[in-house]
Formats: structure tokens, sequence, C-alpha cells
């Protein structure tokens, strides 16, 4: 996925595409008081959360899923991949399913990607797997502190 | 431990790769799965209020949004003050994350990472700078790994698993 050119938005796409990154609460008509304030009808906002998954504007509306207070264990791994077999390793590491996020970095360390699972023996066997894959060395740097932060990408 | 009884995993293994696209999301969920609406709302609200779902959100593609650039700064900070100088990185409106992780010697000597989102190179190494000033000298060595292609990028996956 190469990064695609900037979308153009209206001021009422601005405001909603921002609030719906806050987020919505969990009740029945979630769109309603953003509706309002947008001034446009709740098919609108609905028409346009369509269209911007579409685009590829949006790559998920739904529940952002914190696994660790779940129960469940994520980590940072990386790995150095030789130049020459950068795409086939990439598909070896994409393809195993413990794998959320993966990004090509220029490093030595090249290929950053982040495993979540149930626990932390399912982490262990993922690295095992992707080791064993692969062929290569893979360095996990799980978090010892989070120093809280809350991203969003207001427009 | 696992902490999710079978109605939240139900409900969220059927919602991760997004809710259904309405007006009532959270009634067609429900129906989806076969439950009341009220049993998903209940669901999210605990959910919501444990931390397990940290919002319930668009998820941009950054991209597409203009921030092309993102960068992940990383330093080699004293241990003895890495957690203090953590805490005044993350407080910086342009850092999206901030971990403290363990050193990988000799190949990887940094402890603190912060994650860096900008317009353009130019901007986040600006921004990288203005880390440097913040950290001073606890500072010994940094580097900034810009993402150059994004591989994979499905969120964070839950599966039943043998128990």
């Amino acid at each position: 996925m190469l990064p695609h050119e900037p979308v153009e938005l209206s001021a009422p796409q601005r405001l909603v595409l921002n609030r719906l990154q806050d987020g919505i609460a969990p009740t029945p008509r979630p769109f309603a008081a953003l509706a309002e304030e947008a001034g446009v009808s709740e098919q609108v906002i609905v028409d346009w959360i369509c269209e911007w998954l579409d685009q590829g504007v949006l790559t998920r509306f739904g529940p952002m899923i914190h696994l660790d207070r779940a129960g469940g264990a994520v980590e940072l791994c990386a790995l150095a991949a030789p130049q020459d077999e950068y795409e086939a390793i990439a598909e070896q590491v994409n393809a195993h399913p413990a794998v959320a996020h993966n990004y090509e970095r220029d490093h030595a360390l090249n290929m950053w990607f982040v495993l979540g699972g149930s626990c932390e023996d399912a982490l262990d066997h993922a690295v095992a797997e992707i080791q064993h894959n692969t062929g290569l060395d893979v360095y996990r740097f799980p978090k010892e502190r989070e120093f809280f932060v809350d991203l969003r990408f207001y427009v | 431990m696992w902490l999710l009884d079978e109605t939240d995993q139900a409900i969220l293994e059927a919602a991760q790769d997004g809710l259904p696209v309405s007006a009532t999301p959270f009634a067609d969920l429900a129906a989806r799965l076969g439950v009341d609406e009220a049993t998903v709302l209940d669901a999210f609200d605990r959910l919501l209020a444990a931390g397990v779902v940290r919002r319930i959100a668009a998820v941009p593609n950054h991209y597409r949004l203009g921030y092309t650039a993102n960068g992940m700064s990383v330093w080699d900070v004293a241990d003895d003050v890495v957690d203090e100088v953590g805490e005044r990185v993350a407080a910086l409106s342009f850092v999206s994350h901030c971990y403290r992780r363990p050193r990988r010697l000799p190949v990887w000597p940094y402890n603190l990472f912060a994650m860096v989102h900008g317009r353009s190179r130019d901007e986040v190494h600006a921004r990288v700078a203005e880390i440097e000033t913040v950290i001073g000298e606890a500072a010994r060595a940094h580097d900034v790994l810009f993402s150059k292609r994004i591989l994979k990028k499905t969120g964070v996956r839950l599966r039943k698993e043998p128990r």
C-alpha cells in the first residue's frame, strides 16, 4: 500500500471526520447529535463513512481494542531483511495472523511489526514461527512503560 | 489471564473489522449476533469503562489526510531519568505514541520510542529537534526511522485460542 494523495474535504466533512475520530457513544442513534451539529442528516454521515472507507481515507470504523487490557499481549518486533529478499520476507511475516501492523523503515532493522495475541505464550509461538519461516532473528521490544498520549489526525 | 466472557468476545470479534455502517450500528450488530441491542450497548459500556475498548471511532489512513511522513524517533536515555524524560516527551502535542522499551545491544542502543507524524519529512525533523531540546543532555544518542511503506495494517486481532 503506497501513500495516497490527500483528499479534499468540505467544512462539515472535516467536522464529522474529526468528531468520529474522538469516537461515538454506544447508544441506539450514535450519529444523531453529530448530524444536527454538522447540519446534515444521519444518512449523510453514514454515506460519508461508506465513501471514506471505500476511498481508503478510513481504514476502519469501529471499536479500538486494547488487547493487553483484555488480558492479551501486544509486542513490537523488528528484523533485518536482506534487500533482495525483502518482498518475500514481508509476505512471510504478513501471512502470520498474529501480525497486526507491519512497516518498512529505513534502518538496518528494516521491518517493524506489531504482534497481538491472547497471551504471552501466543506471542512466543508467533516469534518462533516467524523466525523459522524467515530464517532471521526477530528482535522483541515489549513495552516496559507507556507514557500516555492520545493519537488524533485532525483535518 | 483472559478477561472477556463469551458475549464480550463474540461482540468484539464481530465488530473488530468495523461496525455495520448504518444509522443504527449497534442494533444491526445485535441482529447479526442474534442478541438484544441492550446486550450490545451494555457490553460496550463495560468494555469502554474497563479500557478494553479505547473508543469506538474512525481510524484514519493518515496518508490520505496529508500526514505523509511518519518517523519513529528513538533515544538512548540513561535508565535513572528515562521515565521522567518520557513523561515530558509524551506531553508534546505532535508525539502520537511514547514507550520505554528494552535495548538490544549491540544492534539497538535505544530505550525510548516516540512516534512523530508530520506533513513532510522536514516537519518531522523539526519536531524531532524539538524533542532533542526537551530531553537535553540526557539524550546520549538518537535516530529517526521513517516509514517507507505500510506492509500490513489490519489492527490487533481477537482470535479464539484453545484454552
